[in-house]
């Protein structure tokens, strides 16, 4: 139970994907110009992380180490499929607002990230605890972003307007460059929050997240096992 | 011609894939540290995304509509790609080793790059014929490299500044992003 736990509750905050790893930044840009969308995305990426965690630890032992990134791939894509389609039959503007970010799920890090890293090694109710962790600290995360975003940018926070007459919303934060300047400013203020609390305990300062293909345990692997 | 050119322009400058599209930004933010290797990787780009174009093209119009698979479009993309990035790995390996010196190590990592399999989709989405899909690919890489290269440009200048030690490494490489997007917007008025 507390093993369980343990593994859940990392995704949250001391592993939060987006934040903490860096990982899968396209979708994390890309649907957050409304709280909306980043929750909507989420939630795909929960349904299919949690899956093919605990479709890939239950072929663990069938799925030989050579090939494995491929059977990863092929086990995400098909789960992709499906979300895909139910998407498609039951919230249809969904689908449309999230557009090729929808299959492009497939080669979220996260995803092959996840199988490689824990999901081949740990038995199945511990992947679907990660999975499902790891899932919401991410759909947390979009939300986060997105209801930033949103409200910066448009004034609205799902929809409602939420700030007043005198508010003159900033049309960049919506678009591109509002996604990576917010982004950048979250990580550092992160960073900076850790820093004083180092500080506190007499450590010395560390430098923001570093994303670099390192970090994604898929990418990574792949690259060795060539 | 005219619309050919335009096409060119839109992709690589207009609609750039990353600073506009949102596509591949893990190795955009992950590999544009040195400009050496933001070469390399860019130039890997390229070639996988005009080859993954062309031939999902192929598997979308000869094997999947015919079939009524249209469905399986996702799954049967990922893995043309993931086997295609490992054929040309293998091939340039045998074959040209001295691409394979500059490429090789940034191949495998191109297999999750989601601007190869995102410019796929954006091909069959807009329902573009082959010429066009070939084109587009090729500029949409294209426009991946030049701002891969142009933020590794930066960041090799900026390695060497004080930055506030919270800014150091991604964040200020996101919000650089953001700046040179908010640049790319001047393109806007071209076409």
């Amino acid at each position: 139970m507390n093993r369980l736990w343990k593994e859940f509750s990392k995704g949250l905050w001391k592993e939060l994907p987006p934040f903490k790893l860096v990982l899968g930044l396209c979708p994390v840009l890309a649907v957050t110009n409304t709280a909306n969308n980043g929750l909507g995305m989420g939630m795909a990426v929960i349904a299919v992380l949690t899956l093919s965690n605990f479709v890939v630890s239950l072929l663990r032992k069938l799925i030989p180490p050579k090939v494995r990134i491929a059977c990863f791939i092929a086990i995400s894509a098909t789960l992709v499929v499906a979300v895909e389609l139910l998407m498609q039959a039951f919230s249809y503007p969904l689908y449309q607002q999230l557009g090729i970010f929808v299959p492009l799920i497939v080669v979220n890090c996260i995803i092959l990230g996840r199988s490689e890293a824990f999901a081949y090694k740990n038995p199945p109710l511990l992947a679907v605890a990660d999975g499902l962790g790891m899932g919401i600290g991410f759909t947390l995360s979009l939300t986060f972003l997105g209801s930033l975003r949103e409200v910066l940018g448009a004034g609205t926070l799902f929809g409602v307007a939420v700030m007043g007459d005198w508010f003159v919303p900033l049309k960049i934060m919506v678009q591109a460059p509002g996604a990576f300047i917010c982004l950048g400013v979250l990580l550092a203020l992160m960073t900076y929050a850790e820093n004083v609390q180092r500080k506190r305990k007499g450590l010395a300062a560390v430098q923001g997240a570093t994303h670099d293909c390192g970090s994604c345990g898929g990418c990574a692997n792949v690259a060795k096992s060539q | 011609m005219q619309e050919y050119f335009l096409l060119f322009m839109g992709a690589m400058f207009v609609n750039n894939i990353v600073l506009a599209q949102y596509l591949g930004n893990c190795p955009f933010i992950g590999t544009s540290k040195e400009s050496g290797v933001a070469v390399g990787m860019g130039g890997a780009v390229v070639f996988v995304a005009v080859m993954a174009a062309a031939i999902t093209w192929l598997v979308q119009r000869y094997i999947l509509l015919p079939f009524g698979l249209d469905y399986l479009q996702t799954l049967a993309f990922i893995l043309v790609i993931a086997s295609l990035v490992q054929f040309v790995e293998m091939f340039l390996k045998k074959m040209i080793p001295a691409l394979y010196k500059s490429l090789g190590i940034f191949l495998p990592l191109i297999t999750t790059n989601c601007a190869v399999m995102g410019i796929a989709l954006i091909c069959q989405r807009e329902e573009m014929d082959l010429l066009t899909t070939v084109l587009f690919a090729f500029a949409s890489g294209m426009g991946f490299m030049i701002a891969l290269i142009l933020l590794a440009g930066i960041r090799e200048k900026l390695a060497v500044r004080r930055l506030p030690m919270a800014m150091r490494g991604t964040p200020i490489g996101l919000v650089l992003a953001g700046l040179m997007s908010l640049a790319f917007f001047a393109f806007k008025g071209m076409i």
